[in-house]
């Protein structure tokens, strides 16, 4: 046993070294990218920056290996830091607790907890077992999707720290109301009958017994996955986006879309629900839309609206909600998005 | 030796059967692999975060995807 125990404190001293490396790696690549590919694409290629298409180029470029980085970089050290947490010990410290901070508790751990989406039925039957108050359940199933890492990475880069910021703030808002007015509709009666019934067994703590060597793997399978996952979508959102940014007219929207429009929040959280697709392609067309006009309150709450209401989790959801449940569930959603969006573009 | 792989068919779980199946590959071992996709027979383990897997009705791991030599490691120590 106490060779096994120095063993993984060797592997350990050998996995810091290595994060240390590769972030003094990462932090000499992000500083030579801008200059990197001023050089490349105006220098050698020689691309006139004042022409739209070596505008165009550039921003392509830049832009792509900027968040390519920056996802690496935030990505791993959350899933590092995730990796104290999991779902039973969340379920743990909601369970048997009051509805009002139960439930901003389920928002923060929502986006605090590492959840996979497809887990959401084992999840919602676990946490209702358990005790925890409907209202916090469901502030935990909605922040847990809507401030998802890659989002809050993407602009960051593509907007800067405060907008991300609030973008968490908002997520934050849209559960915690919107778990409470589900708790407060008494709503139980439409969650399936046999929720209430199920005994969880002790269960296990996958987040127990992992050695730092364990975490920082975690997080190398985390980048290496996703970055797999949503390059194309990368590739294309930011393509259309250098697109936009770099010939459509620069106040196309201000005059139908701008924040004094009324409608312009609804129409795009309308837009936004039905259409499922990878939040990557999406940012940096938002991003490209805010530079021509577009209010920023409508583009989060479009941004929002695509993430947050998926139909593959509703369709995993409805095997532990009847129908009725699920559709307020989407229209109480939808109608916090479309709250927060006309607040922010009433406050920005 | 049992192994069941819960989850609910999600592209985790896929993962997670294939490396399961290429630890056995690799250990020369042979065992039934089950995959258990019932919600109340998979909050019966007490799992609330899938994929899991779960080994002569233990339950190793739950809520992530191990490489295949993790497994192996698992596999070996049971």
């Amino acid at each position: 046993m106490q060779a096994t125990a120095a063993g993984a404190q060797r592997s350990d001293a050998r996995a810091w070294a290595l994060v240390a490396a590769a972030s003094v790696a990462w932090i000499a690549l992000y500083r030579t990218i801008l200059p990197l590919w001023d050089w490349l694409v105006y220098g050698v290629v020689g691309l006139d920056p004042a022409t739209r298409l070596g505008g165009a180029v550039h921003f392509f470029f830049y832009d792509v290996s900027k968040i390519l980085l920056l996802l690496t970089g935030i990505v791993f050290v959350v899933t590092v830091l995730r990796s104290f947490l999991s779902v039973e010990r969340t379920r743990a410290l909601l369970g048997g607790r009051r509805a009002g901070l139960g439930t901003v508790l389920g928002a923060v751990f929502g986006v605090a907890t590492p959840f996979c989406s497809c887990s959401a039925v084992p999840a919602f039957i676990g946490f209702v077992a358990a005790g925890v108050p409907l209202s916090a359940t469901m502030a935990f199933l909605i922040a847990s999707p809507l401030v998802d890492v890659v989002a809050v990475t993407l602009l960051v880069g593509l907007f800067g720290w405060q907008t991300a910021a609030m973008y968490v703030g908002a997520g934050l808002i849209v559960a915690i109301v919107a778990g409470t007015v589900l708790g407060r509709l008494r709503l139980e009666r439409f969650v399936e009958g046999f929720v209430f019934e199920t005994r969880v067994r002790g269960g296990v703590d996958p987040a127990l017994g992992l050695t730092w060597s364990d975490r920082f793997a975690l997080g190398r399978d985390e980048v290496e996955g996703i970055v797999r996952r949503i390059w194309p979508f990368l590739l294309v959102g930011i393509g259309l986006g250098a697109a936009i940014h770099g010939w459509l007219p620069e106040d196309l929207f201000a005059r139908v879309a701008g924040p004094d429009n009324p409608f312009a929040v609804p129409l795009a959280v309308l837009l936004g629900v039905p259409l499922y697709t990878n939040v990557v392609g999406v940012v940096p067309l938002v991003a490209a839309l805010q530079a021509k006009g577009l209010a920023m309150g409508t583009l989060l709450a479009f941004m929002m609206s695509v993430v947050a209401l998926s139909l593959p989790e509703m369709v995993l959801l409805r095997r532990v909600l009847k129908p009725q449940l699920i559709g307020i569930f989407v229209a109480i959603v939808a109608a916090g998005i479309v709250g927060v969006g006309i607040l922010f573009n009433a406050l920005l | 030796m049992n192994v069941k792989v819960l989850g609910s068919g999600c592209a985790n779980c896929q993962r997670l059967a294939a490396n399961v199946q290429l630890a056995l590959e690799h250990a020369g071992m042979t065992a039934e692999v089950e995959k258990v996709e019932d919600i109340a027979a998979i909050m019966g383990y007490g799992v609330t975060a899938t994929p899991a897997l779960v080994v002569d009705e233990r339950v190793l791991v739950s809520g992530r995807v191990p490489s295949p030599t993790q497994i192996e490691a698992l596999l070996r120590g049971v």
